[in-house]
């Protein structure tokens, strides 16, 4: 695939490395001429300097043919600007936009930005994750669906503990998937299962009913 | 009429002062407050320290309400990012901004948004100047 990347700063260097190592075509177009001969000196000749919002350098970079165009530049505004020139006027067929702000993903996905991923978002899912008193923790977003995966913990002392799946008010449109037990194979949860403390509940929801599906998992 | 100006540098101050004279709402945002002292003395609109590429920052300027958004930063991106966010997330029925660039702005003016470039008309401008 020819795929073309926007911003060579930490981010945009190591796409295209890991993008190269898979075997495809890749440019990246960077302004700065210390990073641009830094990557050329690195990775060769596929680093162009230049603005990756102007159309005569995207031209110039034969975006037209390009499968794939990624934005990853430090400003939201630059990589939105990059992949609306990259679809409007040359027909790339995937655009990815990096974002900085957890805010600008909806505005992006309503401007026509086919996959955002945000930094900010990323980072704070993972430290989340490690911190071992957060109640309810994001695994995984299915965007299209509106659907999210998420991890609970039961607290030893919740007032849940001991209930049965059937008997905790669980929201619309959420299902409990798995349950891991320390010292225990994963368990398929089922109406009659028992809540233990400390079980770590892995279950698909709404972004709407994260909360009713957390306090009905926990107790109050 | 209730306007929102993002951005006093020159033009957005000068812009917001000929519309506050003629009895018009507005409000001018910019992210640094030191730009608010080219506003005209007798500025009688609001001025508010914010990014008009932030929804809530809009929010507070009163874009819900406004009739026109005005995109004026230095920032040609910048000021897409916000018009674009103007028209299609907030409705404003008239949208207008700068964009430097002859090429961006036409690529946005075929995608709905009113772009001026300042580089085009002031190099027609001046070229019908020096051919007189």
């Amino acid at each position: 695939m020819y795929i073309i990347v926007v911003g060579g700063g930490k981010v945009g260097y190591y796409l295209a490395r890991a993008l190269l190592d898979e075997g495809h075509e890749i440019l990246v177009v960077e302004k700065d001429p210390d990073r641009n001969e830094f990557i050329c000196s690195e990775l060769g000749s596929v680093c162009i300097r230049g603005d990756g919002c102007e159309v005569a350098t995207l031209t110039e970079v034969g975006t037209g043919r390009a499968d794939m165009f990624i934005a990853v530049t430090g400003d939201d505004e630059d990589n939105l600007v990059a992949c609306q020139v990259a679809k409007h006027k040359f027909n790339v067929p995937r655009t990815i936009a990096r974002i900085s702000n957890p805010k600008n993903e909806a505005i992006f996905k309503k401007l026509g930005i086919d996959v955002t991923v945000s930094s900010t978002n990323i980072i704070l899912e993972n430290i989340e994750q490690e911190v071992p008193t957060h109640p309810l923790t994001h695994l995984l977003n299915i965007r299209d669906k509106g659907l999210e995966i998420v991890e609970v913990k039961i607290p030893p002392h919740s007032t849940t503990v001991g209930k049965a799946v059937k008997e905790l008010p669980l929201p619309q449109g959420s299902v409990l998937s798995l349950i891991i037990r320390s010292q225990q194979k994963p368990i398929v949860p089922t109406a009659d299962t028992i809540l233990q403390a400390e079980d770590q509940i892995i279950a698909a929801t709404t972004p709407e009913s994260e909360e009713a599906l957390r306090t009905a998992l926990r107790g109050f | 009429m209730k306007v929102v100006i993002m951005g006093c540098g020159r033009v957005g101050a000068r812009l917001a002062g000929l519309l506050d004279i003629e009895g018009h709402s507005v409000t001018i945002l910019d992210t640094d407050a030191h730009s608010f002292r080219r506003l005209p003395p007798d500025f009688s609109g609001t001025a508010l320290v914010g990014d008009g590429v932030d929804e809530e920052s809009l929010k507070k300027a009163g874009i819900e309400e406004a009739d026109v958004f005005v995109a004026l930063t230095q920032g040609d991106n910048r000021n897409v990012m916000a018009a674009q966010i103007a028209k299609h997330i907030f409705n404003v029925s008239k949208v207008v901004c700068r964009i430097y660039d002859p090429l961006r702005r036409e690529l946005y003016n075929s995608l709905g948004i009113e772009a001026f470039s300042p580089t085009t008309i002031f190099a027609q401008i001046l070229k019908e100047k020096l051919e007189r």
